[in-house]
């Protein structure tokens, strides 16, 4: 299966376009160039304005210079852009690629462990660096994902309340160790909801539970949350003043420690208003910095997210709304409400086999009033700065890592296509899975009859 | 996702867009509608940039650029917003009352989604806001022959009884793979596998129906034989339902829809309906369609298939973007459903992607979601494009459907706006109001009940009222059961 970079998988249409242009890559059996130059295109920083006919010179993996006048280095690999555009790849922070290849096959599904509290459980731990994901997500322009342990897919519901830490990683590279923008990034937690009816997937049906009941249970597991928390505060107290002998370590509430210390935000996944108001509650008592997921109705709390200062990692717009009374188009014009509100926001997929839609979920946004350029920065910066990684990602910028996409147009639109992928400076195929299953079986000759 | 309702007493506020439409069912029905200014994608006939369209008693009376108003016209200004024929769904799950799958048996054939379905699900205003106008809506996929299926105008705010095409060929649903053999799913405590377990099983189970039923139709024929040549003393047949529909598969007057993944099992069932001399009408999903492309042309089958979903289970793991331009570069008839009610809202982006994966042309892309299923659904001669005669089914669009900042601004069925997003905007203040005060009404009686209970100091226990059930939104629970796995 195809991997970054290997000269085998590099895309059909980039081997002839490189011929045709007669330029002199290395492509095949060579170490990985150092130093390319991103030529007469339209370029999107997303820290200013757009450069018409711009240059953007990539060193060691990092953008070196980008601007209208800059000189082409001489060691430089020259990508001729004319007439494309340049984007920061795009970043989806909630999937679960690398966790999950076949959903419904629970052999290749690490999304889901047992237990309801596993804050010491780390995402990157079971990333699978040769998944089938990885090059069909890139090939869409996703250049940076955040794997989340324990949401999404078949069962969301019933998938424990803290759920381990997300970790950022790109989209190519040999190990998880090459890939990796950062391990632990974020708490995640699925917020308990007051869930009175419930899908009950062994007997296909709905079951109904008296309201009291589904309290309690509520009550049952925020307490737990609250107790979990204060122990961490304790270990942490009792780690500080030190009494070595006696001290016995615990994974749980070590992993713990930095959330109550606020160094770790909290994901916490929510979706009715009501939930949300009382996770934004609890971590406003226990002083917790929050990001809220899925954030379905976002719309009815925005002022309170703005007050608190609360960033939104929206679940797809592609969704009905969350109640029958509801606008029919609220998820798509919500993305638009909360800018509009100056609540951040960064759109994401919850899925794997979905994360190449990101730029759909965006595009279809627009059409519903979000602005084209704030569109663009929620799924190629807004992301990052949400989850503390903007000085890595995000923009095209001197010294972030280049993680760049060149594209023949808007990048949200459905027709366009990624021309020329950047992963950490690489020149990284665009080839995958489905292009050579198509490449396959369209060369097959018609079968006699 | 779920949707509750909030309380039941604001129940009929989700009606509304029902009461907005049902209104002015007067005063357009039967008149002329003239829609001008528009750019027409016609499907069959090219583009018309600055065209009109002129409706009378809900079909399509004239297409061009150089139409008048007639006397009376409602005028439609179009505003060079783009008109496209209404968005067909292949394979839907909507408006259904009660669960999609009756799975208790490997042949659900006597099953009639045609009985249950239910026209005040949320779902149809959803998707007709999304430009569709017409879908098959199909039993579930748990069962080697699952049941009948039906093919419904989204005549939203009309009663169950007017929701079905009328003319409409009744289809069946037949079920392929992991879903019929159960290979996702645990059966509930104390309840025994069922079989079949494997492909193999899911074979010999159709092929066992289909046995029974060429010999159930074998005793009606020699009845209706017998008694055509003047046998008084005849004992008719036992009339058996879970046959009779498969009769009709057999004498090719029921469509068969087979959802299916994999290229095997493709081939096996066009080997099956060979050897009982029908046709497979169309494989549903088909999503290794594009490895025997050929196979399925050559066996007179469309394809009816996903944009782009994969790897959701094993079967699906093979399934590429693809799928869709290969099949139709090959001569299948293809077409892109949902199988979802919140797909079906975009299906237009959806056709879109097979340019992107494949290279399409725009018209042929648009075709996926007209023209193609209106083929494979037996009813192109009534819709699928813009032509003089068909039924005034059109989706309005702001920009060109095929990208994806395209927002519906109307939806007509039979020269009818059943959607229109100014109108639902508008509606919204009122709505809220509504809501509000019901609200503030709701609880200022809980609040009067409790001051009461007070002033009565009472401690001991009331009678408890029987807690009333919300109104759940059964076809959503369908599609959360449904054949869409």
């Amino acid at each position: 299966m195809s991997r970054a970079i290997s000269a085998k998988s590099l895309s059909f249409q980039l081997i002839s376009f490189c011929l045709a242009l007669s330029l002199a890559f290395p492509l095949w059996s060579q170490p990985a160039a150092n130093v390319y130059a991103i030529k007469g295109a339209k370029v999107y920083t997303l820290a200013g304005p757009a450069i018409e006919n711009g240059t953007v010179v990539l060193r060691d993996g990092k953008i070196a210079a980008v601007g209208a006048n800059i000189a082409v280095p001489e060691d430089a690999q020259v990508i001729d852009a004319a007439g494309l555009e340049v984007y920061p790849g795009m970043f989806d922070p909630i999937t679960q690629i690398g966790l999950n290849e076949v959903g419904a096959v629970s052999a290749t599904v690490d999304t889901r462990e047992l237990g309801a509290f596993n804050p010491e459980l780390v995402a990157s731990t079971a990333v699978n660096p040769a998944t089938a994901h990885i090059p069909v997500t890139r090939a869409s322009g996703i250049t940076e994902v955040l794997a989340v342990p324990g949401i999404g897919g078949f069962d969301s519901e019933g998938g424990g309340v803290i759920t381990g830490q997300a970790s950022a990683f790109n989209l190519a590279g040999w190990t998880m160790d090459e890939m990796q923008i950062k391990r632990s990034v974020a708490m995640v937690v699925n917020w308990p909801s007051i869930q009175a009816r419930s899908f009950d997937f062994s007997t296909f049906s709905f079951k109904e539970k008296p309201y009291t009941e589904a309290k309690k249970e509520y009550d049952k597991s925020v307490n737990e949350l609250s107790d979990w928390l204060e122990r961490a505060r304790h270990y942490a107290q009792a780690k500080e003043k030190g009494s070595p002998d006696l001290f016995v370590r615990d994974l749980k509430l070590e992993a713990l420690v930095p959330v109550v210390e606020g160094k770790l935000p909290v994901l916490v996944v929510a979706d009715d208003a009501r939930d949300i108001r009382n996770a934004v509650d609890f971590c406003t008592k226990q002083n917790l910095k929050m990001i809220l997921g899925s954030g379905a109705e976002s719309w009815k709390v925005k002022d309170l997210l703005k007050e608190k200062k609360i960033p939104v990692i929206l679940g797809p717009t592609e969704r009905l709304p969350e109640r029958e009374d509801a606008p029919y188009d609220k998820p798509m014009t919500q993305p638009a409400e909360l800018n509009a509100a100056g609540v951040p926001f960064a759109f994401s997929s919850f899925g794997t086999s979905f994360s190449r839609r990101l730029p759909q979920y965006a595009g279809t946004a627009v059409g519903y009033g979000l602005p084209h350029d704030e569109a663009l920065k929620a799924v190629m910066l807004n992301a990052a700065q949400i989850l503390g990684l903007a000085d890595q990602v995000g923009t095209l910028e001197p010294g972030k890592l280049a993680n760049i996409i060149v594209t023949t147009g808007d990048p949200l639109e459905i027709q366009t296509q990624v021309r020329y992928l950047f992963i950490k400076g690489q020149l990284t195929s665009t080839d995958n899975r489905h292009r050579d299953l198509y490449e396959e079986y369209r060369k097959r000759p018609v079968p006699p009859r | 996702m779920k949707r509750a309702l909030l309380l039941a007493t604001v129940a009929f506020a989700a009606l509304a867009p029902f009461s907005v439409c049902a209104q002015d069912s007067n005063t357009q029905k039967d008149n002329a509608i003239l829609i001008k200014n528009a750019t027409i994608l016609t499907i069959t006939h090219g583009n018309i940039e600055h065209g009109s369209i002129l409706i009378r008693d809900g079909k399509i009376a004239a297409v061009g650029t150089d139409l008048k108003v007639p006397d009376g016209a409602t005028v439609i200004d179009a505003n060079g917003q783009y008109v496209m024929p209404g968005i067909i769904d292949c394979h839907s799950h909507i408006a259904i009352d009660g669960g999609v799958n009756e799975g208790s048996v490997s042949v659900s054939s006597m099953a009639n989604i045609a009985d249950v379905l239910d026209p005040e699900d949320m779902s149809i205003y959803d998707d007709l806001a999304g430009g569709v106008t017409a879908a098959n809506i199909l039993h579930g996929s748990a069962n080697a022959i699952g049941g009948q299926t039906v093919v419904i105008k989204l005549r939203w705010g009309k009663p169950a009884s007017q929701l079905p095409f009328e003319g409409a060929l009744p289809g069946i649903k037949f079920a392929l793979g992991e879903n019929p053999k159960r290979s996702n799913f645990s059966p509930p405590p104390g309840v025994e596998p069922r079989y079949p377990a494997t492909r193999l099983g899911v074979e010999e189970t159709i092929r066992e129906a289909l046995i029974e039923a060429r010999q159930y139709k074998k005793e009606w024929d020699d009845y209706n034989q017998k008694k055509a040549a003047g046998n008084q003393n005849l004992i008719p047949p036992r009339r058996d339902e879970k046959l009779e529909p498969l009769v009709e598969v057999l004498e090719g007057k029921r469509y068969v829809h087979s959802h299916c993944y994999r290229a095997d099992e493709i081939l096996m069932l066009i080997r099956v309906a060979n050897e009982f001399g029908f046709k497979i009408r169309t494989f549903q999903h088909v999503l290794e369609g594009y490895k025997i492309a050929d196979e399925i042309a050559a066996s007179g089958a469309g394809g009816s298939t996903f944009s782009d979903w994969w790897g959701y289970k094993m079967e699906a793991y093979d399934a590429i973007p693809y799928n869709a331009a290969l099949m139709t570069d090959r001569g299948v008839i293809v077409s892109i459903n949902s199988d979802d009610a919140e797909e079906a809202r975009h299906l237009n982006q959806e056709a879109a992607k097979s340019m992107k994966y494949g290279g399409l042309s725009a018209n042929d892309a648009l075709k996926l979601v007209t023209l193609n299923p209106a083929i494979q659904l037996g009813i192109d001669n009534r819709v699928g494009s813009i032509d003089v005669g068909k039924d005034a089914d059109l989706a309005i669009f702001n920009h060109d459907p095929l990208s994806v900042y395209a927002v519906v601004q109307k939806t007509l069925i039979d020269g009818r706006v059943y959607f229109d997003r100014q109108r639902d905007i508008d509606a919204r203040p009122a709505l809220e109001k509504e809501k509000q005060d019901l609200l503030a009404k709701e609880k200022k009686a809980a609040e009067e009940k409790k001051a009461e209970g007070k002033t009565e100091g009472k401690p001991e226990k009331k009678p408890v009222a029987k807690k009333k059930q919300p109104p759940t939104s059964p076809s959503n629970a369908g599609n959360v059961a449904g054949g869409g796995l």
